[in-house]
C-alpha cells in the first residue's frame, strides 16, 4: 500500500524534473543565450516571488482550501512597508510591520474561514477586493518611490553571486519542507486535506492548524512583496494583479491536488520553475505576445493533463 | 395658523426661485450667445483640473459662458449631472465621462434633446456624439521613435516594451513607434515584447531582453511604468548608461526620472489643450461649421531641457 504511493509520488517528481531539463535542452539548442550563468541566475531571480508566494499557496491548497487574496496582500503589505520606511523608521522594524500586517490579513482570512464557516474561495476572494481597495485608497492610487538603500539591498545585492533573494526563497523551502514531513504540523495539514471530518472526530486541531496555514500565506504574501519592492525601488498600489493565479498554477504544475492533502513543496518549487522558464524564453525568443499566452496556458495544461495520467496509471 | 402660512409661502418662494431664475439665464443666453456644459470626471485629479482651467480659458477668450459640472468618479452623480445640465438649457455638451459604458443614458438624454454631444480624453460606447476630442497616441508614438532614433544617432538596436496586448493605447502607440522605426533601415527592433503596462513586468521582461541581447542602444515603452522598470533592470546590469530611454504619459515618477537624469525623455498628453479643442469644436459646430468626429490633441515631448515646465 505505501509501495505504491512512493512509486506514485516518485514518478510525478521525477516526471517534472525530467519536463523541466527537456525545456531546458530545448531551448538552450534553440538561443544559446538560455544556458548561460547569467540567465539561469536571472531566471531564478525572477522565479522567487511567485515561488514565495506559492509555498504559503501550497500549505493553503493541501488544507483543501484556496487563498486568492496573496495578490492584493503583496500591494497592501508592500504600499505600507514601503512608506513605513519613508516615514524613516528603522528597516527591521518596518519590515516587521508589513509581516505583521499580512499575517492579520491572514488569520482574518482564517477566522472567516473557520468560525464564519465562508468557504476559502469566498472568504479570499472577499478579501481580495478589500485589500486591493486598502491598498488603492491608503495610496491614493500612486507608487511609493524611493526607499532607503538598506531595505533596496534584499532585492539587489548578491551572496557567493547568487541574487539574495533567491537565498531567501531556498530558506523558506528548506524550513517548509521540512516543517511538512517532519513535524506534527505538517502531518495535521495533510490530514486535514484529507478528510477534515476523520481529523476532527480523531481530535485535531482542525481549526487552529486551519488559521495558521492562512496566517503563514498571508506573511510569504508580504515577504514577497518586500522582495518586489526592494527590486523595484518602489512599491505600488496596483502591484501583484493575477499572482494568485500564477501561484496556483505553480502549486497545480508542481503536483497538488485542489483537493486537498496531496502535494509537495519540491513539486511546487519546480511548477514555478517551469512558469519562470517559460515567460524567460518568450522574452528570450522574442516572440510575439499574443501566442505567448498560448504558449504559457498550453504548457500549464499539459503539465496537468501528464499529472493526470500518471494518477490513473498508477492507481 | 399664522405660522403655518408663513410656512406655507416661504416654501413656495424656495421652489419657486429657480423657475424665476432660468427665465432669467435663458433671456441673458440669447443676449450674450452660447451656453457650453462641461461634465468633468473628477477634479480630484490635477489632469482634469487643468483639462477645466483650459475650456474656461478658451470659453472666455470667446466670450461664451462655459457651465462646469464635477462627477466626482461616479457615474451616478455624472447622469444627474447631465440631467442638470440639459434642464438648464445648454446649446451643447463636453462631456468627459467618468466611463465610456456608463455615459451612454447621458448621451443618449442628449440627443433625445437636440443637444449636440461632444467627448473628452474618454469616449462614448452609444448615443450620437458630434465629435471625439483625444490625444492622438499615435503620433505620440511617432513623436517617442523620432526622438529615440536621436538619442541614439540615427541607428542602433532598440527594444519596445508593449502595452496589455489588444488595447487601443498599446495598439496606437506601437503603431506610431513602428511607423517611424519601420521605416529607418538603420534602426533595428531587436525585441518587441508585452510587459503589460506595469512595472514589475517592465523590470523582469526587460531583464530577460538584456541577457538575450548584447547590444541595445534604445527602449521605448507604451507607458512610463514600464519604462521605469526597464531602467531598474538596467541599473542592477550597470548597461543604463548605454541605452536611451523613452516612455510615455509623463507621470510623476517619470517627470522626476527626467529630472534625475535616468529617463531621457517621456511623451505628455496636454489636458489643457483638449479642454480648449473641446470649447473651439463645440463653438464651430454651434456656428454651423463642420467639424471632425475625431479631433487628436497633440502630446509633447517632456525631456531635461523642458522638465521644469512639468
Amino acid at each position: 500500500m505505501t509501495g505504491t504511493l512512493d512509486i506514485r509520488a516518485i514518478f510525478r517528481r521525477f516526471g517534472l524534473l525530467v519536463a523541466i531539463l527537456l525545456l531546458a535542452a530545448l531551448l538552450a539548442s534553440i538561443s544559446e543565450q538560455f544556458l548561460t550563468v547569467g540567465n539561469i541566475l536571472n531566471l531564478l531571480l525572477q522565479a522567487t516571488v511567485n515561488a514565495t508566494i506559492a509555498a504559503g499557496m501550497t500549505l493553503v491548497i493541501l488544507t483543501a482550501g484556496i487563498d486568492l487574496s496573496v495578490g492584493s496582500v503583496l500591494a497592501l503589505t508592500a504600499v505600507v512597508t514601503a512608506d513605513v520606511l519613508q516615514m524613516g523608521v528603522p528597516v527591521p522594524l518596518a519590515m516587521l510591520t508589513g509581516f505583521g500586517l499580512g499575517a492579520f490579513v491572514g488569520l482574518v482570512n482564517g477566522l472567516l474561514v473557520t468560525e464564519g464557516k465562508i468557504p476559502p474561495f469566498i472568504t479570499t476572494l472577499g478579501m481580495m477586493t478589500l485589500a486591493r481597495g486598502l491598498a488603492l485608497s491608503y495610496t491614493g492610487g500612486r507608487p511609493v518611490t524611493g526607499l532607503p538603500q538598506p531595505f533596496l539591498n534584499i532585492g539587489t545585492t548578491a551572496i557567493l553571486k547568487i541574487p539574495t533573494p533567491v537565498w531567501i526563497a531556498a530558506g523558506i523551502y528548506a524550513v517548509g519542507i521540512l516543517i511538512l514531513s517532519r513535524t506534527t504540523l505538517g502531518r495535521y495539514i495533510y490530514a486535514i486535506g484529507n478528510n477534515p471530518v476523520a481529523a476532527r472526530v480523531a481530535g485535531l486541531p482542525v481549526k487552529v492548524t486551519t488559521v495558521s496555514v492562512y496566517v503563514m500565506s498571508g506573511v510569504l504574501a508580504s515577504l514577497a512583496g518586500m522582495i518586489l519592492v526592494a527590486r523595484l525601488d518602489s512599491a505600488q498600489p496596483v502591484m501583484g494583479i493575477r499572482y494568485e493565479l500564477d501561484a496556483i498554477a505553480a502549486v497545480v504544475v508542481g503536483g497538488a491536488a485542489l483537493t486537498g492533502g496531496e502535494g509537495t513543496l519540491s513539486g511546487t518549487v519546480l511548477g514555478a520553475l517551469i512558469m519562470a522558464m517559460i515567460a524567460n524564453a518568450i522574452n528570450i525568443l522574442n516572440i510575439s505576445p499574443f501566442y505567448a499566452q498560448v504558449l504559457q496556458g498550453a504548457v500549464i495544461i499539459s503539465a496537468l493533463l501528464i499529472h493526470s495520467l500518471a494518477r490513473q496509471k498508477t492507481r | 395658523m399664522r405660522r403655518m402660512t408663513v410656512l406655507i409661502v416661504s416654501l413656495m418662494l424656495v421652489f419657486a426661485g429657480p423657475l424665476f431664475a432660468g427665465g432669467q439665464a435663458e433671456e441673458g443666453e440669447e443676449a450674450d450667445g452660447f451656453v457650453l456644459g462641461l461634465s468633468v470626471s473628477t477634479l480630484n485629479n490635477p489632469f482634469f483640473v487643468t483639462l477645466r482651467d483650459g475650456a474656461e480659458s478658451a470659453a472666455e477668450e470667446m466670450g461664451v459662458e462655459l457651465v462646469v459640472v464635477d462627477s466626482q468618479d461616479d457615474a451616478s452623480r455624472e447622469s444627474s449631472n447631465v440631467q442638470d445640465l440639459i434642464q438648464r438649457g445648454v446649446d451643447a455638451l463636453l462631456i468627459n465621462p467618468t466611463d465610456s459604458d456608463a455615459v451612454v443614458p447621458s448621451v443618449q438624454r442628449a440627443n433625445e434633446q437636440d443637444i449636440p454631444v461632444f467627448t473628452i480624453d474618454r469616449g462614448s460606447e452609444g448615443g450620437e456624439v458630434v465629435s471625439h476630442i483625444a490625444s492622438d497616441n499615435v503620433a505620440g508614438g511617432e513623436m517617442a521613435a523620432e526622438h529615440l532614433i536621436e538619442l541614439i544617432g540615427g541607428s542602433g538596436s532598440v527594444v519596445e516594451l508593449q502595452g496589455i496586448p489588444g488595447t487601443s493605447a498599446a495598439r496606437d502607440r506601437g503603431e506610431g513607434f513602428n511607423n517611424i522605426v519601420g521605416e529607418n533601415d538603420e534602426v533595428e527592433i531587436v525585441a518587441a515584447q508585452a510587459a503589460d503596462f506595469n512595472r514589475t513586468e517592465g523590470l523582469n521582461v526587460f531583464q530577460n531582453i538584456l541577457q538575450a541581447e548584447s547590444e541595445i542602444d534604445g527602449v521605448f515603452a507604451h507607458n512610463d511604468e514600464m519604462v521605469l522598470g526597464a531602467i531598474q533592470a538596467a541599473e542592477s546590469a550597470e548597461r543604463a548608461e548605454d541605452i536611451a530611454f523613452v516612455g510615455f504619459d509623463a507621470v510623476d515618477d517619470a517627470v522626476q526620472a527626467v529630472e534625475d537624469g535616468r529617463l531621457d525623455a517621456t511623451v505628455a498628453q496636454q489636458p489643457a489643450l483638449m479642454g480648449e479643442l473641446g470649447v473651439e469644436t463645440a463653438m464651430a459646430y454651434l456656428q454651423d461649421e463642420s467639424v471632425d468626429e475625431s479631433i487628436p490633441v497633440p502630446l509633447q515631448l517632456v525631456t531635461p531641457d523642458n522638465v521644469d515646465e512639468f
